[in-house]
Protein backbone atom coordinates (compact mmCIF):
# COMPACT_ATOMS: atom_id res chain seq x y z
CA UNK A 1 0.00 0.00 0.00
CA UNK A 2 1.14 3.55 -0.49
CA UNK A 3 0.84 5.89 2.36
CA UNK A 4 -0.38 9.23 0.56
CA UNK A 5 -0.23 12.01 3.72
CA UNK A 6 -0.04 15.30 3.95
CA UNK A 7 3.42 16.17 5.46
CA UNK A 8 2.54 17.60 8.75
CA UNK A 9 0.17 14.73 9.82
CA UNK A 10 1.18 12.98 13.82
CA UNK A 11 -1.21 10.37 13.00
CA UNK A 12 -1.83 7.94 10.76
CA UNK A 13 -4.47 5.01 10.99
CA UNK A 14 -4.70 2.82 7.97
CA UNK A 15 -7.18 0.10 8.01
CA UNK A 16 -7.35 -0.59 11.40
CA UNK A 17 -8.82 -3.99 12.20
CA UNK A 18 -9.36 -5.79 15.50
CA UNK A 19 -11.11 -9.19 16.11
CA UNK A 20 -11.24 -10.17 19.67
CA UNK A 21 -10.73 -14.18 20.33
CA UNK A 22 -13.18 -14.85 23.19
CA UNK A 23 -14.24 -17.68 24.30
CA UNK A 24 -17.93 -17.59 23.07
CA UNK A 25 -16.53 -16.31 19.74
CA UNK A 26 -14.85 -14.13 18.29
CA UNK A 27 -15.75 -10.71 18.63
CA UNK A 28 -15.33 -8.17 15.49
CA UNK A 29 -14.76 -5.10 17.52
CA UNK A 30 -13.17 -2.61 14.54
CA UNK A 31 -13.41 -2.35 10.56
CA UNK A 32 -11.12 -1.21 8.50
CA UNK A 33 -10.68 2.28 9.76
CA UNK A 34 -8.62 4.64 8.22
CA UNK A 35 -8.18 7.99 9.92
CA UNK A 36 -5.18 10.94 9.27
CA UNK A 37 -4.31 13.30 12.49
CA UNK A 38 -2.52 16.28 11.86
CA UNK A 39 0.45 17.76 14.44
CA UNK A 40 -1.49 19.85 17.03
CA UNK A 41 -5.18 19.01 16.33
CA UNK A 42 -8.01 18.29 18.71
CA UNK A 43 -9.95 15.04 17.47
CA UNK A 44 -12.82 13.26 19.47
CA UNK A 45 -14.02 10.21 18.29
CA UNK A 46 -18.25 9.61 18.86
CA UNK A 47 -19.65 6.37 18.62
CA UNK A 48 -22.16 4.41 20.67
CA UNK A 49 -21.14 2.64 23.43
CA UNK A 50 -19.32 -0.56 22.29
CA UNK A 51 -18.37 0.80 18.70
CA UNK A 52 -14.54 -0.01 19.23
CA UNK A 53 -13.85 3.56 20.29
CA UNK A 54 -11.68 2.37 23.16
CA UNK A 55 -10.25 -0.49 21.44
CA UNK A 56 -8.64 1.68 18.35
CA UNK A 57 -7.36 4.64 20.91
CA UNK A 58 -5.87 1.54 23.02
CA UNK A 59 -4.64 0.19 19.69
CA UNK A 60 -3.16 3.60 18.92
CA UNK A 61 -1.36 3.99 22.47
CA UNK A 62 0.50 0.01 21.18
CA UNK A 63 -1.14 -1.08 24.63
CA UNK A 64 -2.96 -3.73 22.54
CA UNK A 65 -2.13 -5.29 18.77
CA UNK A 66 -4.40 -4.81 15.55
CA UNK A 67 -5.55 -7.80 13.89
CA UNK A 68 -4.70 -6.30 10.19
CA UNK A 69 -3.97 -2.48 9.50
CA UNK A 70 -1.30 -0.13 10.83
CA UNK A 71 -0.79 3.05 12.95
CA UNK A 72 1.45 5.22 12.30
CA UNK A 73 2.94 7.58 14.93
CA UNK A 74 5.48 10.44 13.21
CA UNK A 75 6.11 8.11 10.20
CA UNK A 76 7.22 4.86 12.41
CA UNK A 77 4.52 1.74 12.99
CA UNK A 78 3.21 1.69 16.30
CA UNK A 79 4.19 -1.49 17.90
CA UNK A 80 4.41 -1.14 21.64
CA UNK A 81 4.08 1.55 24.15
CA UNK A 82 5.29 4.57 23.27
CA UNK A 83 5.83 6.72 26.54
CA UNK A 84 7.80 9.27 25.68
CA UNK A 85 5.42 10.53 22.82
CA UNK A 86 1.89 10.21 24.36
CA UNK A 87 0.17 10.57 27.52
CA UNK A 88 -3.12 8.34 28.08
CA UNK A 89 -5.96 8.98 30.46
CA UNK A 90 -8.40 6.45 30.76
CA UNK A 91 -11.82 6.32 32.11
CA UNK A 92 -12.47 7.22 35.74
CA UNK A 93 -9.50 8.70 36.37
CA UNK A 94 -7.17 5.67 37.17
CA UNK A 95 -5.23 7.10 40.15
CA UNK A 96 -3.18 3.86 42.35
CA UNK A 97 -5.37 4.09 46.04
CA UNK A 98 -2.22 3.78 47.85
CA UNK A 99 -0.31 6.10 46.70
CA UNK A 100 -0.90 9.88 47.80
CA UNK A 101 -1.26 12.79 44.63
CA UNK A 102 2.27 13.62 44.37
CA UNK A 103 3.33 9.78 44.48
CA UNK A 104 0.72 9.20 41.52
CA UNK A 105 2.17 12.11 39.48
CA UNK A 106 5.29 10.71 39.93
CA UNK A 107 4.45 8.11 38.60
CA UNK A 108 5.43 7.63 35.15
CA UNK A 109 9.08 9.37 36.57
CA UNK A 110 8.91 5.87 38.53
CA UNK A 111 8.57 3.81 35.78
CA UNK A 112 10.94 5.26 33.84
CA UNK A 113 13.51 6.06 36.32
CA UNK A 114 14.09 9.42 35.35
CA UNK A 115 14.08 12.25 37.89
CA UNK A 116 11.23 13.88 38.70
CA UNK A 117 10.58 16.91 37.11
CA UNK A 118 9.28 18.96 40.16
CA UNK A 119 9.00 22.48 38.76
CA UNK A 120 7.06 21.26 35.96
CA UNK A 121 4.84 19.04 38.32
CA UNK A 122 4.37 21.75 40.30
CA UNK A 123 3.51 24.42 38.04
CA UNK A 124 1.05 22.36 36.45
CA UNK A 125 -0.92 21.45 40.07
CA UNK A 126 -0.94 24.93 40.43
CA UNK A 127 -2.91 25.41 37.03
CA UNK A 128 -5.20 23.14 37.82
CA UNK A 129 -6.15 24.16 41.22
CA UNK A 130 -4.77 21.16 42.89
CA UNK A 131 -2.01 23.17 45.63
CA UNK A 132 -2.31 22.01 48.98
CA UNK A 133 -3.55 18.50 48.40
CA UNK A 134 -0.51 17.03 47.26
CA UNK A 135 -0.19 14.56 50.13
CA UNK A 136 -3.52 13.55 49.85
CA UNK A 137 -5.02 10.50 48.75
CA UNK A 138 -7.45 9.58 45.64
CA UNK A 139 -10.27 8.41 48.05
CA UNK A 140 -10.02 11.86 49.83
CA UNK A 141 -10.59 13.76 46.75
CA UNK A 142 -13.82 14.89 44.61
CA UNK A 143 -14.12 12.68 41.48
CA UNK A 144 -13.32 16.06 39.46
CA UNK A 145 -10.43 16.65 41.81
CA UNK A 146 -8.98 13.13 40.80
CA UNK A 147 -9.60 13.64 37.12
CA UNK A 148 -7.58 16.94 37.38
CA UNK A 149 -4.68 14.75 38.89
CA UNK A 150 -4.96 12.62 36.03
CA UNK A 151 -4.72 15.37 33.82
CA UNK A 152 -1.32 16.61 35.52
CA UNK A 153 0.07 12.89 35.42
CA UNK A 154 -1.00 12.48 31.76
CA UNK A 155 0.84 15.80 31.05
CA UNK A 156 3.55 15.95 33.39
CA UNK A 157 6.41 14.47 31.11
CA UNK A 158 4.96 16.80 28.50
CA UNK A 159 4.09 14.15 25.70
CA UNK A 160 3.34 15.36 22.11
CA UNK A 161 0.40 13.27 21.91
CA UNK A 162 -2.45 12.56 24.74
CA UNK A 163 -4.80 9.95 24.49
CA UNK A 164 -8.35 9.95 26.17
CA UNK A 165 -10.66 7.33 26.70
CA UNK A 166 -14.17 9.06 27.97
CA UNK A 167 -11.92 10.74 30.78
CA UNK A 168 -14.99 12.53 31.84
CA UNK A 169 -17.60 10.00 31.38
CA UNK A 170 -18.10 9.54 35.52
CA UNK A 171 -18.38 13.12 35.96
CA UNK A 172 -21.69 14.99 36.64
CA UNK A 173 -22.30 17.86 33.93
CA UNK A 174 -20.90 20.65 35.62
CA UNK A 175 -17.92 19.19 36.38
CA UNK A 176 -17.78 18.14 33.33
CA UNK A 177 -17.74 21.33 31.23
CA UNK A 178 -15.54 23.00 33.89
CA UNK A 179 -13.12 19.74 33.30
CA UNK A 180 -13.42 20.47 29.57
CA UNK A 181 -12.75 23.71 29.67
CA UNK A 182 -9.73 23.35 31.49
CA UNK A 183 -8.17 20.92 28.90
CA UNK A 184 -8.91 23.63 26.62
CA UNK A 185 -7.47 25.61 28.40
CA UNK A 186 -3.69 23.53 28.82
CA UNK A 187 -4.53 22.66 24.93
CA UNK A 188 -4.31 26.51 24.01
CA UNK A 189 -0.67 26.80 25.56
CA UNK A 190 0.41 24.20 24.22
CA UNK A 191 0.61 22.46 20.53
CA UNK A 192 -0.14 18.75 21.91
CA UNK A 193 -2.07 16.11 19.48
CA UNK A 194 -5.38 15.31 21.14
CA UNK A 195 -7.34 12.57 20.65
CA UNK A 196 -10.37 12.34 22.83
CA UNK A 197 -12.55 9.52 22.88
CA UNK A 198 -16.00 10.19 24.39
CA UNK A 199 -20.16 8.89 23.56
CA UNK A 200 -21.56 12.39 24.61
CA UNK A 201 -22.29 14.17 21.68
CA UNK A 202 -22.29 18.18 22.71
CA UNK A 203 -18.46 17.28 24.60
CA UNK A 204 -17.59 15.90 21.16
CA UNK A 205 -18.40 19.04 19.46
CA UNK A 206 -17.52 21.59 21.73
CA UNK A 207 -13.47 20.46 21.96
CA UNK A 208 -12.79 19.59 18.67
CA UNK A 209 -11.71 20.97 15.41
CA UNK A 210 -13.13 17.60 13.76
CA UNK A 211 -15.69 15.36 15.18
CA UNK A 212 -15.09 11.40 13.92
CA UNK A 213 -18.23 9.42 13.98
CA UNK A 214 -17.90 6.12 14.32
CA UNK A 215 -20.45 2.78 13.28
CA UNK A 216 -21.73 0.78 16.02
CA UNK A 217 -19.90 -2.77 16.10
CA UNK A 218 -17.49 -3.67 13.90
CA UNK A 219 -16.45 0.08 14.12
CA UNK A 220 -16.06 1.61 10.90
CA UNK A 221 -15.88 5.23 10.15
CA UNK A 222 -19.35 6.61 9.43
CA UNK A 223 -18.32 10.42 8.90
CA UNK A 224 -16.49 13.53 9.63
CA UNK A 225 -17.36 16.65 11.13
CA UNK A 226 -15.20 20.12 10.58
CA UNK A 227 -16.28 21.97 13.57
CA UNK A 228 -15.70 25.71 12.20
CA UNK A 229 -16.63 27.14 15.76
CA UNK A 230 -14.31 29.61 16.97
CA UNK A 231 -12.02 29.83 19.59
CA UNK A 232 -11.39 29.98 22.64
CA UNK A 233 -14.83 28.12 23.22
CA UNK A 234 -17.58 29.13 26.02
CA UNK A 235 -20.00 27.01 27.65
CA UNK A 236 -22.66 29.44 26.23
CA UNK A 237 -21.50 28.49 22.39
CA UNK A 238 -23.63 25.37 23.36
CA UNK A 239 -27.36 26.76 23.59
CA UNK A 240 -26.45 28.33 20.13
CA UNK A 241 -28.51 27.35 17.42
CA UNK A 242 -25.76 26.39 15.61
CA UNK A 243 -24.07 24.02 18.06
CA UNK A 244 -27.90 22.51 18.48
CA UNK A 245 -28.70 22.09 15.10
CA UNK A 246 -25.21 20.24 14.94
CA UNK A 247 -25.98 18.04 17.20
CA UNK A 248 -29.41 17.06 16.07
CA UNK A 249 -26.98 15.83 12.38
CA UNK A 250 -24.61 14.25 14.98
CA UNK A 251 -27.20 12.19 16.42
CA UNK A 252 -29.31 10.99 13.20
CA UNK A 253 -25.46 10.16 11.44
CA UNK A 254 -24.96 8.11 14.56
CA UNK A 255 -28.93 6.62 14.51
CA UNK A 256 -28.73 5.94 10.61
CA UNK A 257 -25.67 4.28 10.90
CA UNK A 258 -27.17 2.09 14.00
CA UNK A 259 -30.06 1.18 11.63
CA UNK A 260 -28.03 0.05 8.69
CA UNK A 261 -26.29 -2.21 10.84
CA UNK A 262 -29.74 -3.78 12.13
CA UNK A 263 -30.57 -3.92 8.57
CA UNK A 264 -27.35 -5.62 7.12
CA UNK A 265 -27.86 -8.31 9.84
CA UNK B 1 -43.83 4.68 55.95
CA UNK B 2 -43.73 5.51 59.90
CA UNK B 3 -40.25 6.35 61.20
CA UNK B 4 -40.22 2.89 62.81
CA UNK B 5 -40.06 1.20 59.97
CA UNK B 6 -37.02 2.43 58.66
CA UNK B 7 -34.31 0.16 58.85
CA UNK B 8 -31.99 1.67 61.53
CA UNK B 9 -29.15 1.84 59.27
CA UNK B 10 -30.84 4.34 57.48
CA UNK B 11 -32.54 6.60 59.84
CA UNK B 12 -31.12 10.22 59.69
CA UNK B 13 -28.22 9.38 57.31
CA UNK B 14 -27.72 11.43 54.28
CA UNK B 15 -28.15 8.78 51.50
CA UNK B 16 -24.32 8.53 50.02
CA UNK B 17 -22.70 5.82 48.29
CA UNK B 18 -19.52 7.09 47.54
CA UNK B 19 -18.46 5.41 50.34
CA UNK B 20 -20.40 2.05 49.45
CA UNK B 21 -17.35 -0.72 49.52
CA UNK B 22 -16.50 -2.12 46.15
CA UNK B 23 -16.62 -6.16 45.51
CA UNK B 24 -13.61 -7.49 46.47
CA UNK B 25 -12.61 -10.75 45.93
CA UNK B 26 -11.71 -12.48 49.90
CA UNK B 27 -11.36 -16.04 48.26
CA UNK B 28 -13.49 -18.93 50.27
CA UNK B 29 -13.23 -17.88 53.82
CA UNK B 30 -13.27 -14.13 54.54
CA UNK B 31 -10.60 -13.63 57.32
CA UNK B 32 -10.72 -9.77 56.23
CA UNK B 33 -12.80 -9.07 59.77
CA UNK B 34 -9.11 -9.45 61.30
CA UNK B 35 -8.60 -6.48 60.14
CA UNK B 36 -11.63 -4.86 59.68
CA UNK B 37 -12.92 -5.16 63.36
CA UNK B 38 -14.30 -1.56 64.96
CA UNK B 39 -11.80 -0.05 67.62
CA UNK B 40 -12.01 1.89 70.02
CA UNK B 41 -11.08 5.43 69.92
CA UNK B 42 -12.35 8.13 72.68
CA UNK B 43 -11.57 7.79 76.19
CA UNK B 44 -14.89 7.03 77.20
CA UNK B 45 -14.44 3.63 74.85
CA UNK B 46 -11.03 2.84 76.93
CA UNK B 47 -12.64 3.43 79.97
CA UNK B 48 -15.50 0.86 79.15
CA UNK B 49 -13.02 -1.63 78.12
CA UNK B 50 -11.01 -1.26 81.27
CA UNK B 51 -14.02 -1.33 83.12
CA UNK B 52 -14.97 -4.99 81.32
CA UNK B 53 -11.91 -6.27 82.45
CA UNK B 54 -12.16 -4.99 86.30
CA UNK B 55 -15.78 -6.71 86.90
CA UNK B 56 -14.49 -9.86 84.99
CA UNK B 57 -11.55 -10.10 87.14
CA UNK B 58 -13.31 -9.32 90.61
CA UNK B 59 -16.48 -10.73 89.74
CA UNK B 60 -14.80 -14.43 89.16
CA UNK B 61 -12.72 -13.53 92.02
CA UNK B 62 -15.62 -12.96 94.21
CA UNK B 63 -17.92 -15.78 93.04
CA UNK B 64 -15.22 -18.36 93.76
CA UNK B 65 -14.80 -17.08 97.19
CA UNK B 66 -18.09 -17.06 97.77
CA UNK B 67 -18.70 -20.78 96.41
CA UNK B 68 -15.47 -21.65 98.26
CA UNK B 69 -14.18 -23.33 94.49
CA UNK B 70 -11.26 -25.23 95.56
CA UNK B 71 -7.90 -24.11 93.43
CA UNK B 72 -7.56 -27.18 91.77
CA UNK B 73 -10.69 -27.04 90.15
CA UNK B 74 -10.59 -23.11 89.20
CA UNK B 75 -7.58 -20.82 90.46
CA UNK B 76 -8.78 -17.45 92.04
CA UNK B 77 -7.53 -14.34 89.38
CA UNK B 78 -5.71 -13.20 92.66
CA UNK B 79 -3.74 -16.42 92.73
CA UNK B 80 -2.91 -16.44 89.00
CA UNK B 81 -1.65 -12.78 89.55
CA UNK B 82 0.15 -13.98 93.01
CA UNK B 83 1.85 -16.83 90.83
CA UNK B 84 2.84 -14.41 87.95
CA UNK B 85 4.95 -12.14 90.27
CA UNK B 86 7.19 -14.94 91.41
CA UNK B 87 11.24 -15.12 92.10
CA UNK B 88 11.11 -18.04 89.67
CA UNK B 89 9.73 -15.44 87.16
CA UNK B 90 12.56 -16.89 84.40
CA UNK B 91 12.33 -20.07 85.55
CA UNK B 92 9.05 -20.59 85.35
CA UNK B 93 7.89 -18.68 82.49
CA UNK B 94 10.42 -16.69 80.91
CA UNK B 95 12.91 -18.61 79.59
CA UNK B 96 9.70 -20.64 78.18
CA UNK B 97 8.31 -17.50 76.59
CA UNK B 98 11.78 -17.30 74.92
CA UNK B 99 11.83 -20.50 73.15
CA UNK B 100 8.15 -20.72 72.34
CA UNK B 101 9.15 -16.82 70.63
CA UNK B 102 12.06 -18.81 68.81
CA UNK B 103 9.88 -21.69 67.43
CA UNK B 104 7.18 -19.00 66.44
CA UNK B 105 9.42 -16.95 64.72
CA UNK B 106 11.95 -18.82 63.31
CA UNK B 107 9.20 -20.93 62.33
CA UNK B 108 6.73 -17.99 60.89
CA UNK B 109 9.16 -16.39 58.95
CA UNK B 110 9.86 -19.69 57.09
CA UNK B 111 6.67 -20.56 56.23
CA UNK B 112 5.53 -17.30 55.55
CA UNK B 113 8.27 -16.03 52.96
CA UNK B 114 7.52 -19.62 51.45
CA UNK B 115 3.69 -19.01 51.26
CA UNK B 116 3.90 -15.23 49.79
CA UNK B 117 6.53 -16.11 46.95
CA UNK B 118 4.93 -19.14 46.23
CA UNK B 119 1.33 -17.22 45.62
CA UNK B 120 3.21 -14.79 44.00
CA UNK B 121 4.25 -17.51 41.27
CA UNK B 122 1.20 -20.01 41.15
CA UNK B 123 -1.16 -17.15 40.63
CA UNK B 124 0.31 -16.37 37.10
CA UNK B 125 -0.48 -19.64 35.75
CA UNK B 126 -3.94 -20.73 36.63
CA UNK B 127 -3.25 -24.31 35.59
CA UNK B 128 -0.46 -24.85 37.81
CA UNK B 129 -2.86 -23.11 40.72
CA UNK B 130 -5.49 -25.82 39.63
CA UNK B 131 -3.24 -28.54 40.00
CA UNK B 132 -1.49 -27.36 43.56
CA UNK B 133 -5.12 -25.60 44.98
CA UNK B 134 -6.10 -28.99 46.98
CA UNK B 135 -2.86 -29.76 48.32
CA UNK B 136 -2.61 -26.58 49.76
CA UNK B 137 -5.94 -27.05 51.34
CA UNK B 138 -4.89 -30.14 52.60
CA UNK B 139 -2.45 -28.84 54.06
CA UNK B 140 -4.47 -25.93 55.34
CA UNK B 141 -6.99 -28.22 57.36
CA UNK B 142 -4.28 -30.40 58.96
CA UNK B 143 -3.33 -29.76 62.15
CA UNK B 144 0.26 -29.45 62.01
CA UNK B 145 1.04 -30.17 65.79
CA UNK B 146 0.19 -33.47 64.78
CA UNK B 147 3.11 -33.90 62.93
CA UNK B 148 5.53 -32.78 65.72
CA UNK B 149 6.03 -36.20 67.28
CA UNK B 150 6.57 -37.61 63.97
CA UNK B 151 9.22 -34.97 63.12
CA UNK B 152 11.21 -35.82 66.46
CA UNK B 153 11.30 -39.15 66.59
CA UNK B 154 11.42 -39.61 62.57
CA UNK B 155 12.02 -37.21 59.89
CA UNK B 156 13.98 -35.14 61.92
CA UNK B 157 15.42 -37.46 65.25
CA UNK B 158 16.32 -34.20 67.38
CA UNK B 159 15.19 -33.45 70.73
CA UNK B 160 16.14 -29.57 69.67
CA UNK B 161 13.29 -27.10 68.72
CA UNK B 162 13.53 -27.71 64.68
CA UNK B 163 10.41 -30.28 64.43
CA UNK B 164 8.23 -27.74 66.11
CA UNK B 165 9.82 -24.81 63.76
CA UNK B 166 9.38 -27.03 60.58
CA UNK B 167 5.33 -27.33 62.37
CA UNK B 168 4.90 -23.82 62.31
CA UNK B 169 6.27 -23.46 59.36
CA UNK B 170 4.07 -25.98 57.65
CA UNK B 171 0.89 -24.30 59.57
CA UNK B 172 1.55 -20.80 58.85
CA UNK B 173 2.64 -20.93 54.85
CA UNK B 174 -0.33 -22.18 53.53
CA UNK B 175 -2.55 -19.65 55.41
CA UNK B 176 -0.32 -16.95 53.71
CA UNK B 177 -0.46 -18.85 50.54
CA UNK B 178 -4.12 -18.91 50.62
CA UNK B 179 -4.68 -15.24 51.46
CA UNK B 180 -1.88 -14.14 49.42
CA UNK B 181 -2.66 -15.53 46.29
CA UNK B 182 -6.42 -13.97 46.38
CA UNK B 183 -4.73 -10.96 46.73
CA UNK B 184 -2.63 -11.47 43.72
CA UNK B 185 -5.57 -13.22 42.04
CA UNK B 186 -6.77 -9.47 41.75
CA UNK B 187 -6.31 -7.82 38.13
CA UNK B 188 -7.10 -3.89 37.51
CA UNK B 189 -7.02 -4.40 34.03
CA UNK B 190 -7.19 -0.49 33.83
CA UNK B 191 -4.32 0.09 36.29
CA UNK B 192 -1.69 -2.47 34.38
CA UNK B 193 -3.10 -0.74 31.08
CA UNK B 194 -1.95 2.88 32.69
CA UNK B 195 1.63 1.35 34.10
CA UNK B 196 2.04 -0.52 30.66
CA UNK B 197 1.44 2.78 28.54
CA UNK B 198 4.60 4.21 30.73
CA UNK B 199 6.72 1.62 29.30
CA UNK B 200 6.85 -0.73 32.71
CA UNK B 201 8.27 -4.19 32.45
CA UNK B 202 6.08 -7.34 33.91
CA UNK B 203 8.86 -6.40 36.97
CA UNK B 204 7.35 -2.91 37.31
CA UNK B 205 3.61 -3.88 36.73
CA UNK B 206 4.42 -6.53 39.72
CA UNK B 207 6.59 -4.09 41.59
CA UNK B 208 4.01 -0.78 41.33
CA UNK B 209 0.27 -2.08 40.87
CA UNK B 210 0.17 -5.76 41.55
CA UNK B 211 1.64 -5.97 44.62
CA UNK B 212 0.27 -2.79 45.96
CA UNK B 213 -2.99 -4.11 44.87
CA UNK B 214 -2.31 -7.62 46.76
CA UNK B 215 -0.93 -6.29 50.06
CA UNK B 216 -4.03 -5.74 51.86
CA UNK B 217 -4.68 -9.22 51.08
CA UNK B 218 -1.20 -10.57 52.13
CA UNK B 219 -1.48 -8.48 55.26
CA UNK B 220 -4.44 -10.51 56.52
CA UNK B 221 -2.82 -13.66 55.72
CA UNK B 222 0.29 -12.82 57.47
CA UNK B 223 -2.13 -12.25 60.36
CA UNK B 224 -4.00 -15.77 59.98
CA UNK B 225 -0.89 -17.25 59.35
CA UNK B 226 0.58 -15.91 62.82
CA UNK B 227 -2.03 -17.12 64.52
CA UNK B 228 -1.92 -20.86 63.43
CA UNK B 229 1.59 -20.49 63.95
CA UNK B 230 1.45 -19.63 67.61
CA UNK B 231 -1.13 -22.18 68.21
CA UNK B 232 1.02 -24.98 66.88
CA UNK B 233 3.80 -23.73 68.23
CA UNK B 234 2.23 -24.39 71.95
CA UNK B 235 0.33 -27.57 70.64
CA UNK B 236 3.48 -29.02 69.42
CA UNK B 237 5.01 -28.16 73.18
CA UNK B 238 2.12 -30.01 74.39
CA UNK B 239 2.59 -32.51 72.23
CA UNK B 240 6.36 -33.26 72.57
CA UNK B 241 8.23 -30.47 73.31
CA UNK B 242 11.98 -29.69 72.52
CA UNK B 243 14.81 -30.31 75.61
CA UNK B 244 14.09 -26.50 76.16
CA UNK B 245 10.90 -26.67 77.30
CA UNK B 246 8.58 -24.09 76.23
CA UNK B 247 5.19 -22.59 77.40
CA UNK B 248 3.40 -25.73 76.01
CA UNK B 249 5.46 -27.91 77.79
CA UNK B 250 4.72 -25.60 80.90
CA UNK B 251 0.90 -25.92 80.68
CA UNK B 252 1.29 -29.47 80.50
CA UNK B 253 4.01 -29.64 83.05
CA UNK B 254 1.93 -27.28 86.26
CA UNK B 255 -1.30 -29.16 84.90
CA UNK B 256 0.34 -32.64 86.21
CA UNK B 257 1.17 -30.78 89.30
CA UNK B 258 -2.11 -29.37 89.69
CA UNK B 259 -0.54 -26.22 90.08
CA UNK B 260 -3.62 -24.35 88.32
CA UNK B 261 -2.36 -21.28 89.45
CA UNK B 262 0.80 -21.47 87.51
CA UNK B 263 -1.78 -22.89 84.28
CA UNK B 264 -3.85 -19.56 84.62
CA UNK B 265 -0.54 -17.64 84.83
CA UNK B 266 1.10 -19.39 81.91
CA UNK B 267 -2.73 -18.72 79.65
CA UNK B 268 -1.82 -15.23 80.62
CA UNK B 269 0.98 -15.16 79.00
CA UNK B 270 0.42 -16.70 76.25
CA UNK B 271 -2.89 -14.69 75.47
CA UNK B 272 -0.80 -11.82 75.70
CA UNK B 273 1.43 -13.24 73.38
CA UNK B 274 -1.28 -13.45 71.02
CA UNK B 275 -2.39 -10.28 71.15
CA UNK B 276 0.67 -8.54 71.24
CA UNK B 277 1.34 -10.15 67.55
CA UNK B 278 -2.40 -9.03 66.56
CA UNK B 279 -1.93 -5.63 67.48
CA UNK B 280 1.36 -5.48 65.61
CA UNK B 281 -0.57 -6.93 61.97
CA UNK B 282 -3.38 -4.12 62.56
CA UNK B 283 -0.33 -1.43 63.19
CA UNK B 284 0.94 -2.61 60.11
CA UNK B 285 -2.09 -2.87 58.21
CA UNK B 286 -3.14 0.63 59.41
CA UNK B 287 0.26 1.61 58.02
CA UNK B 288 0.53 0.12 54.94
CA UNK B 289 -3.43 -0.90 54.04
CA UNK B 290 -5.51 1.63 55.30
CA UNK B 291 -6.09 2.88 51.09
CA UNK B 292 -8.20 0.17 51.34
CA UNK B 293 -10.50 0.09 54.62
Amino acid sequence: MVLSAPDNAKILVRGATKIYETKTGPVHALESFSLDITEGEFVTILGPSGCGKTTLLWAMSGLHALSRGEILLDGTRVNGPRPHEIGMMFQDANLLPWRNLQKNIELPFAIKNRPVDGKRISRLVDQVGLSGFETAYPRELSGGMQQRASIVRALAQDPEVLLMDEPFGALDAFTRDEMNLLLLSLWAETSKTVVFVTHNISEAIFLADRVVVMTPRPGRLARIFEIELPRPRTVEMMFEPDFIELIREMKSTVESAVRHTVEVE
Amino acid sequence: MTQSEVPRELRDEIPSFEEAPVHRDHGPIDWTGLTSIRTAKSAAEFGAIVAVAVVVFFGTEGLLRVTNTPEYVFPKPTSVVKALFVHEFWLFYGHHLWVTLQEFLLGFAIGSTIGLVLAAVITQKPFVEKIVAPYIIILVVTPMLALVPFLRIGLIKSFSIWPIVVAVALASGPMVLINAATGFRRTDLAKIALARSYGASTFQIFRLIRFPLALPMIIVGYMVGSIFGLLTAIGGEMVSASDQGGLGHQLVFFSSLIRMANVGAVIFIIAVLGVSIYVGFYLIGKRWASWEA
